[in-house]
């Protein structure tokens, strides 16, 4: 009876279970999910893009306008500005290779092209005659170039930031607009415009935390006063005498003729405030016509552009682009190439001009775009605006002294992301009044010494 | 004899339990407002989302869904997804009651021996903050070829619920009773016959209420499917996530999106309702 075992039991009942788990596995051993195939095809490309409007915009086009003439089929990731960076990092870092386009900015490329994530593109750029690298606009093009000198990603659209005001609102309050205001007299517009309409305050500034909320509008205002995250040699300049005046003049400003719910303000916030007339100006990205004047808008046509505010430098505006990198890590690097010659191209944007109307064509990257007489046309209100906005921008030298890395509403290294969201923090508490700017920008100085010291001992 | 003159003690009583109840259907209103709120919401143009105040009496529309279905033209498709979701959920629900019953008779029913050890070594598996594997398992896919694999997905819900899964399991056939268990014994009832006939529908309600639990987890588990999805394999949360943008409207899409992808979930609950009931108030009724 010891044929009975408990063991050989075990064996008898295992043996049907590991049969059925095996017959599962061969017969599901290429299944791997129902998102379609992935990037296994020789002619399939996987892009990883921040959801933006401009972006979804693409990826509607992309199955009819590239799919069906190169035959490269395109499978998209959308995400949220942030988890996109977490995931483009965790991807990239790894060279995994899981996408083979991502769409990253003027801030994260140079950082990238130094730790040898990203292919260089120059080459393919300038052995393919319709795509036209000297086209691209100067500034845009340095921002996306590496210490190496090579251009690692290919623009999809450019920003800059300048001043919208409710052109309607200030004629009726008696009211002009400076040509180049500087920014005591947008302050003192904002006192005068702050309830000329019912509950309308005067200007949106942007008081949401985040590096790329906050602290982008802040740090050209502290620009153009005279400040600087950072001298060159690294020593930080959070609490001198030009950074706490700038911020407290920002503070001060918000908080008098502000947005109501300021601290929690962010693009969105402010997008949605001037759409609903519920401020007279809103200082921001230049990518922000691309909604109030688009069909539907309660405010197109009603809107005037004039350049970033300034106070001692002649320009003010930030510069921040959207581009298209390929991993290193691509087996695609052919596909991966002509999905960017197609979307950073300039038939691209006349092809959005067609479908959806010209303020929605991804601009402020491509000369020829402000050349076609089409598009100025349809869009004199902001087209001459914005480019004047980014050919003026220098993203190395955006202040009154040398920087030790480019960046005019960043700077440039890894480390910003984390200390400009802290230190935005701090100041986003000052805007709602939980602390003053004197005590918000000492623990900023505290963190800017940490990144200071790292750069310093090296 | 007129009511007030009801003896005091039982008017308080009466008084106390009024009071319960409304607290009752305040928590109940509170749990159930955001909800509402997110229906509603979805239901809303995009412009009328974003108001501050909101309006409540907004022309309604179902532009948010059409969005999410994808009917803007080229969008993308919801149904992958979806059944990435359904897959990743149904199939480690199956393993998970696969392993926890059995398990779950062996620590209650027939214990072996430190069963109570045993107990608290599974339970000591979900000490571990989540996060802290993320890497780990990261590295392991990636090296394994497993990342954007559903598979995967499969495995780690099923690891993740199965503690849980055996010890509620535990305490529902410990409710079974010795006497029916000897009875079935002594009418020459094989271990085959007991399972299936005597603790089976005894314990089905406890099943169904596991069930129910491991589905839920999987369903809506978005820190580990973000990291180790992409384009294959990426699941309903992941997918919902991708409607937030910093530049532009994105309320009632992403409300609508919510509304759809708590349907599933929704319908499994109100399909499990009466097994559900039974399940969790297994212990009281004896």
């Amino acid at each position: 009876m010891r044929a009975r075992s408990p063991g050989n039991r075990r064996a008898r009942t295992a043996a049907p279970a590991a049969l059925a788990l095996a017959l599962a596995l061969t017969t599901t051993g290429c299944y791997r999910g129902a998102g379609d195939t992935g990037n296994d095809g020789s002619d399939t490309i996987n892009v990883l893009m921040v959801n933006n409007p401009q972006m979804v915009d693409l990826q509607r086009l992309t199955a009819r306008h590239f799919t069906a003439k190169t035959g490269i089929k395109v499978h998209f990731t959308l995400l949220p500005e942030d988890d996109l960076r977490d995931k483009m990092s965790q991807d990239f870092s790894s060279q995994a290779g899981q996408y083979d386009v991502a769409s990253l900015s003027n801030y994260e490329t140079p950082i990238y092209a130094r730790n040898g994530w990203l292919t260089p593109l120059g080459e393919r750029a300038a052995k393919d005659p319709e795509f036209d690298q000297r086209d691209i606009l100067a500034p845009v093009r340095s921002s996306l170039t590496a210490a190496d000198g090579k251009i690692y990603a290919e623009p999809f659209y450019g920003e800059s930031s300048f001043l919208m005001y409710r052109k309607d609102v200030l004629a009726d309050a008696g009211l002009t607009m400076p040509d180049r205001p500087t920014w005591r007299q947008v302050a003192a517009l904002a006192a005068k415009l702050d309830g000329a309409r019912k509950g309308m305050k005067g200007i949106c500034l942007r008081g949401q935390p985040g590096w790329g909320q906050l602290a982008a509008p802040l740090t050209t205002v502290v620009n153009t006063f005279g400040g600087t995250w950072f001298d060159k040699d690294w020593k930080p300049g959070v609490d001198s005498p030009e950074f706490t005046r700038a911020t407290q003049f920002y503070v001060d400003l918000v908080r008098e003729h502000g947005e109501a719910g300021a601290p929690q303000a962010g693009y969105t916030e402010c997008l949605n405030d001037m759409q609903q007339g519920k401020v007279a100006m809103w200082y921001d990205a230049t990518a922000g016509v691309g909604s109030l004047e688009s069909d539907g808008s309660k405010v197109a046509g009603k809107i005037g552009y004039v350049p970033a505010p300034v106070e001692k430098t002649k320009s003010a505006g930030w510069l921040y682009t959207w581009a298209w990198g390929v991993q290193k890590a691509s087996r695609h690097q052919g596909a991966a190439w002509k999905f960017v010659s197609w979307a950073s191209g300039k038939g691209y944007e006349r092809l959005v001009g067609k479908e959806w109307g010209w303020s929605r064509a991804p601009g402020g990257k491509r000369a020829s775009l402000y050349r076609d007489p089409e598009y100025r046309k349809e869009s004199g209100a902001f087209a001459a605006a914005t480019e004047e906005a980014i050919r003026t921008a220098r993203p190395d030298d955006p202040g009154v002294q040398p920087r030790p890395a480019p960046g005019i509403q960043f700077v440039g290294i890894p480390e910003f992301s984390d200390l400009g969201t802290k230190v935005s923090q701090e100041i986003s508490a000052a805007l709602a009044g939980k602390q003053s700017v004197a005590a918000a920008l000492a623990e900023s100085r505290r963190l800017a010494q940490e990144v200071s010291d790292a750069y310093t001992d090296r | 004899m007129t009511p007030t003159t009801a003896p005091a003690s039982l008017r308080r009583r009466r008084r106390a339990n009024g009071l319960l109840g409304l607290v009752a259907w305040l928590c109940g209103i509170a749990f159930f407002l955001p909800v509402a709120w997110m229906v509603l919401t979805s239901l809303h143009s995009e412009q009328d989302a974003a108001t501050n105040p909101p309006s409540l009496t907004a022309p309604l529309t179902l532009h948010g869904y059409r969005e999410f279905f994808g009917a803007g033209g080229g969008g993308l498709s919801p149904w992958p997804p979806l059944v990435n979701s359904l897959t990743a959920s149904v199939l480690s629900t199956l393993l998970v009651l696969l392993l926890a019953v059995p398990a779950a008779y062996a620590l209650s029913i027939r214990p072996v021996r430190k069963w109570s050890d045993v107990l608290f070594f599974f339970l000591s598996t979900k000490m571990l903050p989540l996060v802290a594997g993320l890497l780990p398992v990261y590295l392991v896919a990636q090296n394994t070829g497993l990342l954007d694999d559903i598979w995967l997905l499969v495995v780690l819900y099923t690891s993740m619920n199965l503690p849980i899964a055996v010890w509620m399991m535990r305490s529902f056939l410990a409710e079974v009773p010795v006497e029916m268990l000897e009875a079935a014994s002594l009418d020459g009832a094989g271990l085959a016959t007991t399972l299936l006939r005597i603790v089976g529908p005894v314990a089905l309600p406890g099943i169904a209420a596991t069930a129910l639990i491991s589905f839920l987890f999987s369903w809506n588990e978005l820190l580990f499917a973000r990291v180790l999805t992409g384009v294959v394999a990426g699941t309903s949360p992941v997918f919902l996530t991708g409607f937030v943008t910093s530049q532009g409207l994105f309320l009632a899409k992403v409300c609508a999106a919510a509304t759809v992808i708590s349907l599933p979930v929704l319908a499994a609950g109100f399909a499990a309702q009466d097994k559900l009931v039974q399940g969790l108030s297994l212990g009281a009724v004896k």
